[in-house]
């Protein structure tokens, strides 16, 4: 008995004063906002809105529920991380392994690219893209065409808009091609293991998901027609592009240097990754007679991969949390729209503060999950 | 006699507690703000982060403007020194928790006065010293003159958290104009989006665009449309709960507005002591206890109107001479076509 309390004596004394303190802070908060005359509640997320937000990945305007401009900013924020995050890893990776080259070009310019991006706050990188790029950018009306459909203008990127026919039809080819693929995946590692035998595993890949979608334009009567943004005039000196896909020069610019301060991260763990395989490890993947693409994608890269994700999920983390910073430039996320617009429109500064915080809890818990069981996936099982 | 004698201890020790009560409800009285505001021995003041004309900082760190002198007349009354205000630039979606948490005391942030603001967030409105209206700001070469030729898909650029977003969609949706809301959460990042081209227009209170046209790269490139999209009556904000505090913010916008209407002016407040007026007297501190109700000597207002002037010489010493708003139009005394009209004191 006397043991058993030494050893969890700390335990309860820590659990206790947390309680306290997160106790006291409650009560107090309650008092003050008694005394002062504020009500507590959640009732506001169904009250009407009434602001409009500039871009929104579901229908949504004044006339909706505050609940769902909470929606509309956290569809924002997961839109522009999910872009980060893919853009960040796709130049992370390119950068990393520049880095390693033994071209001296290639390699100095990945150096002086990751010293240069992660060395300036983020906060600068953003209003550097968003003020300073901006201004240099042509108004509509003096917009070159590129590829004579899409325009990069001060108002925000217009490319032409996708009509499908059909669409389901579409979406069902590629869905069989994926299981397909699977399967034919499965069958080649079993035929591997059993009969030695090797399988074209990416060539036949990569002639499915051709081949079952061109299938449904010729005879699943899928079409696609493209909508190409035409200039229309709002008054003598002030122009827009209408019809296409509109996409803000506030969301281009926070990908952007989220994506660009991200990758430099990225690229240091790939790095660190690589080079934590031991060169015995490739000279022994060689001295088999392994071809240097069998030595990367076998011996190199599995065991790269796990030096690698677990530095790479905090960064996918700090990514998504830092898109926060949007408010500075007018994109609608969640801080903007819900932390931002719709706390001061209801004054529901506590009820507000906590939403927000308990969303990116789940969104930075959601991604360490979605990582960590990756992580394990690619760990070594111990036979 | 021993007997008695406790007794009369206990009697003493009861009149002592009894004289203690009330003495301490007398100074309870007086307000929590105001006795931690004479404690610290400055104003707690909330203000933008920089307007021109209301408040605004210059190089020096210097505060000038119709709202910071709100502040400051509060200062020279209760502090006796106009310059005792420590003030604190507040973005739009700040403002509103800053006063409530207690971070700031007063907050004179040309705030509109709404019945939701009032009335739901432990705020309360002790009057107006700014009655504004909201506008749009175009460029000139674009040949808008007004609001009426603005076509679908015009993109509007704005701040957050003010009244400014809603009006924006009533007026757009009750003319059935689709439009792009860009909102910022600073006054220059709305403005300097603006000027680079992203929006074809930037709206805000009227006086707003007036004061932020100055700011522009080229503010002769742009005008603000005659329209008038809604009422914005400015003013400065008090916690709930502290009507002593209250009271002395509201009359010390009062006393300014009303010390221009009887002509006392920060140069000749000191010789109003001897006019023949019993009203320029009570202004002046020369008769009555004035300040008496507030837990203030008697000369709280003589020292408003010494150190900060009176409502026109703030007006014009920040934003008819600045060239923001040469004309007064509505903040004009009633007297002289205005609407500028407040309580005597008395």
């Amino acid at each position: 008995m006397n043991f058993k309390l030494k050893d969890i004596g700390p335990q309860l004394m820590t659990v206790l004063a947390v309680v306290l303190v997160f106790g006291f802070f409650t009560y107090n908060a309650q008092v003050n906002m008694e005394n002062r005359g504020i009500d507590f509640g959640y009732g506001f997320l169904s009250q009407e809105s009434s602001f409009d937000v500039q871009f929104s990945l579901i229908e949504y305007d004044g006339s909706h529920s505050y609940f769902r401009a909470y929606l509309v900013g956290l569809l924002n924020t997961i839109l522009v991380s999910v872009i980060g995050i893919i853009l960040a890893t796709i130049l992370g990776v390119i950068v990393g392994i520049a880095r390693l080259s033994p071209n001296y070009l290639i390699n100095k310019f990945a150096a002086f690219y990751v010293e240069f991006f992660r060395n300036i706050p983020l906060l600068l990188q953003i209003f550097f893209w968003y003020f300073a790029a901006l201004r240099a950018l042509p108004l509509p009306q003096d917009a070159d065409a590129m590829f004579g459909i899409a325009f990069l203008t001060i108002k925000g990127l217009y490319v032409p808009a996708f009509i499908w026919q059909n669409f389901n039809i579409f979406f069902y080819s590629i869905i069989a091609a994926i299981i397909a693929i699977t399967v034919i995946r499965i069958q080649a590692k079993k035929l591997q293991e059993t009969q030695g035998k090797q399988t074209p595993v990416l060539l036949i890949s990569i002639g499915l998901i051709l081949i079952l979608p061109l299938l449904s334009f010729l005879i699943g009567g899928v079409r696609l027609s493209f909508e190409v943004p035409v200039l229309k005039q709002l008054a003598t000196t002030s122009f827009i592009y209408e019809g296409g896909v509109s996409l803000p020069p506030e969301l281009i610019a926070l990908a952007l240097s989220l994506s660009l301060y991200t990758a430099t991260f990225i690229a240091e763990c790939v790095r660190a990754g690589i080079q934590g395989v031991g060169k015995g490890q490739k000279e022994a993947a060689a001295s088999i007679g392994l071809t240097p693409n069998q030595v990367l994608k076998l011996v190199v890269m599995p065991q790269a991969l796990r030096i690698i994700i677990p530095p790479t999920t905090n960064q996918y983390l700090n990514l998504t949390k830092n898109s926060s910073l949007a408010a500075a430039i007018a994109y609608p996320d969640l801080v903007l729209v819900f932390a931002g617009t719709a706390l001061m429109q209801t004054g529901k500064a506590i009820e507000i503060v906590s939403i927000t915080m308990f969303t990116y809890l789940s969104l930075s818990i959601s991604i360490s999950i979605l990582m960590n069981w990756y992580n394990k996936k690619i760990a070594i099982t111990e036979k | 006699m021993f007997k008695y004698l406790k007794q009369l201890t206990s009697l003493v020790a009861m009149v002592a507690v009894l004289f203690t009560f009330t003495t301490e409800s007398m100074a309870a009285k007086k307000s929590k703000t105001l006795k931690n505001t004479q404690k610290k021995g400055f104003v707690r003041c909330g203000v933008s982060q920089g307007l021109p004309g209301f408040s605004n900082a210059d190089a020096a760190g210097n505060w000038t403007g119709v709202d910071v002198d709100v502040c400051r007349a509060v200062a020279a009354a209760v502090l006796g020194d106009a310059n005792k205000v420590k003030f604190t630039p507040l973005s739009a979606k700040e403002r509103f928790t800053a006063l409530t948490s207690g971070e700031i005391d007063i907050l004179s942030r040309n705030t509109t006065w709404t019945l939701s603001r009032d009335a739901d967030i432990g705020l309360t409105f002790v009057g107006v010293n700014f009655y504004d209206g909201q506008g749009f700001m175009v460029r000139k070469s674009s040949g808008i003159t007004s609001t009426s030729q603005f076509k679908n898909g015009i993109s509007a650029c704005t701040n957050i958290g003010t009244t400014t977003e809603l009006n924006m969609r009533d007026f757009f949706n009750s003319r059935g104009i689709s439009y792009e809301p860009v909102a910022f959460e600073k006054a220059d990042e709305v403005v300097a989006a603006y000027d680079a081209g992203r929006c074809d227009t930037y709206t805000t209170d009227k006086s707003g665009l007036a004061a932020q046209r100055t700011k522009m790269k080229n503010p002769d490139e742009h005008i603000v449309l005659p329209e008038t999209i809604s009422k914005e009556p400015l003013g400065p904000v008090v916690r709930q709960g502290d009507s002593v505090w209250e009271d002395i913010v509201r009359w010390s916008l009062n006393t300014m507005i009303e010390a221009e209407e009887y002509g006392i002016t920060s140069a000749n407040a000191d010789s109003m002591k001897t006019s023949d007026n019993p009203q320029i007297k009570r202004l002046v501190g020369a008769e009555g206890e004035m300040g008496a109700a507030f837990g203030l000597d008697n000369e709280w207002n003589l020292r408003i109107i010494k150190q900060v002037g009176n409502y026109g010489e703030s007006y014009k010493r920040n934003i008819a001479d600045t060239g923001i708003l040469p004309d007064r139009g509505p903040n004009e005394l009633w007297t002289k076509g205005g609407i500028l009209y407040v309580p005597p004191s008395r």
